[in-house]
């Protein structure tokens, strides 16, 4: 056990943690240049397309160190979003220590911060590490003066390296064996292993990824998954390579996967405790949440032929993503679909992408919604999550609405333009300090609709991008709310309504219609869309038919031009749903959530 | 009008106003393929046009001997043709002797049917009453002049390098010449131009009473001069509204002076006037394009040739055939090919062959749409085809993606 090292590297959203990992894993001889693919841990499409990690990975990394003993350093890597910041503390909570990676050009940033405390929380040993001081606008004296005065670190503890030329990545193999301690624990007591993460292997079912606090954990060994209560028998244990390695036994301080014939990724909960069912430890493992879904929207096929394909795409997706839930839905103007429950905006997108990109189907979602809560005057407290149940206006004696705390940092000068837009959001019972001079870190209690409407990309815009945002739920709080509808040629479109302040309605209506006009493309018809509430029409556009769009000569025999084109347009039109007799684009759903000011 | 030459009175002999299309007739009366030469030069480059060329006309010999060898290589290879077409570029930049050659050559490799369409794209600029002579003895029987415009201020422009005195003595030389298939084309859709200014244009040219007519709407195009303008915001582009009107107009004038408005731009006086040449791009005839950036078209495969002449010469010079890519059309694309294509054509798509290419049936697969179109007057079923009306056509493109 004391030739193990558990680490984790935590860092602000493009701070290097990914070309970090990558650099200590090629360090260590794991793998070679040539089969190297940048960012390894990352090894979904989606995840290096957008540079960020969405699931947690983890790696042991064999290290002979200068004290001529040779480690095996596990690093478990952590998703890098708001959305996912439960599976980030379930891997913290497998570490001993972290590196806490600071952008030398950007500075301490609100993630860097929310980071901090969480390793802070599991009581981890805490490197700091700048990273890109090859960067020409490095300035390596804010960034330790930020370590002392707003992240209270000792700055003489401090590395410097640039992972993307690989210099100083010795020192930080050398500190982690030096500095992070060893993990403690019982190989000989009763199982007590933490699940940080499950992918799905479609040849073995369901990879756990989990840390061994207590005991040992061998092929053939009766587990119980605690919160659950559900017992298998271990198939095999291992570590993690860039591929599985089978191992006879995982014990007391180790990283390592189980399989233990685990049918579906749904059933395994991340920081639930795995114990032994023979010998069971008299208590969980600390700090177990459900992950639970706030934002809701359903998924319909663009082609109802499609809905087969749909529901078995969604049964495939969901084994790999836990956090994802969903039922069966109708719409009268989509028709079939499912109702799906995301931890974000953020998820959502990936959800929507992945099912497009791997399963290969035109999906179309409805406006994402919040999950509202009425008390009825029949004293039924109910939940809607889909505005096609709201309840009428008639029923309802109370309604609230979910709100959340954010946490924003930002230099001083973009301070009056965020209370601006978080007043304009609804916030309230402000709160400021200055961590350290010319910064601010700022925090709002605000309706968690409203920044799902919008608000990230406004902050981001507002701001310059030198802002950074986090947030937790807090309560459910009353609010005025009401149904807003959209027709388009007279027609309700039930999946484009939305619940609203009564107080935002008019301008989510007005904004509602205008984006709809933008996006919706002109079609054989003139096409009118209205907002409306209860009958009234708040706001209206119209869509003017399109007079003429054929132009290109059909000459010199280059057809196949022509055809791509076409073929192109007519694709573009796949990804429309036919409502009525108009075709509404699949991105007109999630735009009507965006204000004009974003480009 | 001036135009007081006998080929006009000829014109007026011509009994072929035949509007109406040929019923349920089974296309393809002539499937014999047709040989395409894009010549790459011009002397200046038009503010529209993307077309590949050259403006180094020192390089034409050069050029004709790399063409040669193009011919040579493709001997026996396909035919018999029953149509030429010499486009560009700007075909009339080569010398009568040039021509010659090329055409000599063009005979001596490949199987050229009589009574063939022999046209070449000519710029008013260029030809006078005695090179025209000259093209009608080697062969050439029909002539298309890139008129544009009669508007002076609109050739300036357009950056074209004649004026509209020039264009009416070039159809007139032509007429005197003997041509007896001559067509021109223009250009409607200029920012800023008033109904009036294409009218008149328009008109000048009924009044010429060429066979053919071809009326292209002005396209800003990234990569050419008039699009850098519209990108830098000096030009405002005319609106969906306008243009439509315009394509409207122009066909109601055109059809009320006796032309088949066959295809979205191009019109002819009756059917048999038509160009056969154009056609075969549209009903998967085959042909074959040679010289820079020419596609071929033969049993479902297209393929095209380099775009650059300096590539083109390279090739040629090291006796390879210049292609410079190909697709293989499935069923599918080709189906598609013969919806989209059919649907800017006033004889439409031929139900029967679009079932063949595609195993579908067209009514059956896309019905309600279909329907709805027959409501809004965008298209007829009749004998067979489904066709396009004259707003039908003003949308083919929309109609095709859908």
């Amino acid at each position: 056990m004391k030739d193990i090292r558990n680490f984790s590297i935590i860092a602000h959203i493009d701070h290097g943690k990914s070309t970090l990992a990558d650099r200590l894993i090629m360090k260590t001889g794991v793998c070679d240049t040539r089969t190297f693919k940048d960012q390894m841990l990352d090894n979904m499409d989606i995840e290096r397309e957008r540079g960020i990690t969405i699931k947690s990975q983890a790696i042991t990394l064999p290290y002979a160190a200068q004290d001529g003993k040779t480690y095996s350093l596990n690093l478990i890597d952590t998703p890098g979003h708001v959305d996912f910041s439960y599976e980030v503390s379930r891997s913290l909570a497998s570490c001993e220590g972290v590196l806490l990676l600071i952008d030398a050009a950007q500075g301490v940033q609100a993630q860097t911060l929310a980071n901090l405390y969480l390793a802070m929380e599991h009581d981890l040993e805490i490197i700091p590490v700048i990273n890109k001081i090859d960067l020409p606008s490095a300035d390596i004296e804010r960034v330790l003066e930020q370590i002392d005065s707003e992240l209270g670190l000792d700055p003489d503890t401090h590395l410097k390296c640039s992972a993307k030329d690989g210099t100083g990545i010795e020192d930080i193999l050398e500190a982690v064996v030096e500095r992070i301690p060893p993990p403690k624990g019982d190989p000989d007591g009763k199982l007590a292993a933490l699940i940080f993460d499950a992918h799905y292997d479609a040849y073995r079912g369901t990879v756990i990824n989990c840390r061994v606090f207590d005991g040992t954990v061998k092929a053939g060994d009766s587990i119980r998954f605690m919160f659950s209560g559900s017992v298998y028998r271990v198939e095999e244990v291992g570590h993690f390579g860039l591929s599985r390695q089978k191992r006879d036994e995982l014990s007391a301080g180790e990283v390592g996967y189980i399989i233990a014939g685990v049918k579906t990724v749904s059933s395994v909960s991340i920081g639930d405790t795995i114990t032994n069912d023979d010998r069971p430890c008299e208590k969980p493992l600390p700090g177990f949440k459900e992950a639970k879904p706030v934002v809701f929207a359903s998924i319909y096929p663009i082609a109802s032929d499609d809905y087969e394909d749909l529901a078995e795409a969604m049964e495939k997706y969901k084994l790999n993503d836990a956090a994802f839930i969903y039922e069966k839905d109708s719409s009268v103007a989509l028709g079939q679909g499912f109702r799906c429950g995301f931890l974000g905006l953020l998820h959502l997108d990936i959800v929507q992408e992945r099912l497009e990109r791997e399963y290969d189907l035109n999906i179309i979602l409805s406006v994402p919604s919040v999950r509202y809560r009425f008390t009825l005057k029949s004293g039924e407290v109910v939940y809607v999550d889909n505005p096609m149940h709201y309840p009428g206006p008639m029923a309802i004696d109370k309604g609230e609405e979910p709100y959340i705390r954010a946490s924003m940092m930002m230099p001083d000068r973009y301070l009056g333009a965020v209370m601006t837009l978080c007043i304009e959001k609804r916030g309230v019972n402000s709160n400021m300090h200055y961590p350290s001079p010319g910064r601010v870190e700022l925090s709002y209690e605000m309706p968690l609709s409203e920044v799902i409407f919008d608000f990230y990309d406004r902050f981001k815009s507002v701001t310059q991008g030198y802002g950074s945002f986090d947030y937790d739920l807090i309560d459910y709080r009353e609010s005025n709310l009401v149904l807003l509808d959209i027709l388009v040629n007279g027609e309700k479109v039930d999946a484009l309504s939305q619940i609203v302040h009564r107080d935002r309605a008019r301008a989510r209506g007005v904004q509602a219609c205008d984006r709809l006009k933008d996006e919706i493309p002109r079609q054989m018809y003139k096409i009118a869309i209205q907002g409306a509430i209860g009958g009234e029409i708040i706001s209206r556009s119209t869509i003017s038919p399109f007079r003429k769009d054929v132009t290109a000569k059909c000459y010199g025999g280059d057809i196949t031009r022509k055809r791509k084109l076409l073929e192109k347009q007519k694709e573009g039109k796949k990804r429309m749903k036919m409502v009525g007799s108009v075709s509404i684009p699949q991105s007109a759903f999630l735009a009507v959530l965006k204000s004009d000011t974003d480009s | 009008m001036t135009l007081s030459d006998p080929a006009n009175r000829s014109l007026k002999r011509d009994p072929g106003m035949d509007q109406h299309m040929p019923h349920g007739s089974r296309r393809r009366v002539d499937n014999s393929p047709g040989l395409y030469i894009h010549v790459p030069f011009c002397i200046s480059k038009c503010g529209y046009c993307d077309f590949y060329s050259c403006t180094d006309t020192r390089l034409t010999d050069e050029w004709l001997g790399a063409l040669t060898r193009e011919v040579e290589l493709w001997r026996g290879g396909f035919g018999p043709f029953d149509t030429v077409y010499l486009g560009g570029g700007t075909p009339s930049v080569l010398s009568l002797l040039q021509l010659e050659r090329l055409l000599d050559a063009v005979r001596g490799a490949f199987d050229i049917l009589p009574g063939a369409e022999v046209t070449v794209e000519v710029n008013p600029a260029d030809w006078g009453l005695q090179d025209l002579l000259v093209a009608r003895s080697l062969g050439i029987n029909r002539i298309n002049v890139g008129v544009q415009s009669f508007d002076d201020g609109e050739l300036r422009f357009l950056g074209r390098r004649h004026d509209s005195r020039q264009a009416l003595a070039a159809l007139a030389n032509a007429r005197r010449a003997g041509f007896e298939n001559v067509g021109l084309d223009l250009i409607y859709g200029l920012p800023g131009q008033g109904f009036n200014t294409w009218k008149g244009s328009l008109e000048k040219a009924l009044l010429l009473a060429p066979e053919h007519l071809s009326c292209y709407e002005l396209e800003l195009k990234a990569d050419t001069p008039l699009g850098l303008r519209y990108g830098l915001g000096e030009l405002e582009p005319r609106t969906g509204e306008c243009l439509r009107e315009l394509f409207l107009r122009t066909s109601e004038l055109a059809e009320g002076a006796g032309y088949v408005h066959y295809e979205v731009s191009n019109f002819a006086r009756g059917m048999e006037k038509a160009s056969r040449h154009n056609r075969k791009y549209w009903d998967h005839t085959p042909y074959l394009g040679l010289g820079p950036s020419a596609h071929s078209f033969k049993d479902n495969r297209r393929w095209w040739n380099t775009g650059s002449i300096h590539d083109y010469l390279r090739l040629l010079g090291e006796g390879r055939k210049p292609v410079a890519g190909s697709e293989d059309l499935g069923p599918d694309q080709l189906a598609f090919e013969s919806l989209f294509l059919g649907l800017r054509t006033r004889e439409g798509i031929d139900l029967e062959e679009y079932r063949d290419l595609s195993g579908r049936d067209l009514l059956q697969e896309k019905g309600p749409q279909i329907e709805s179109w027959v409501r809004e007057g965008l298209v007829r079923v009749e004998g067979g085809f489904l066709r396009p009306t004259r707003s039908g056509m003003a949308v083919a493109d929309a109609l095709a993606a859908l």
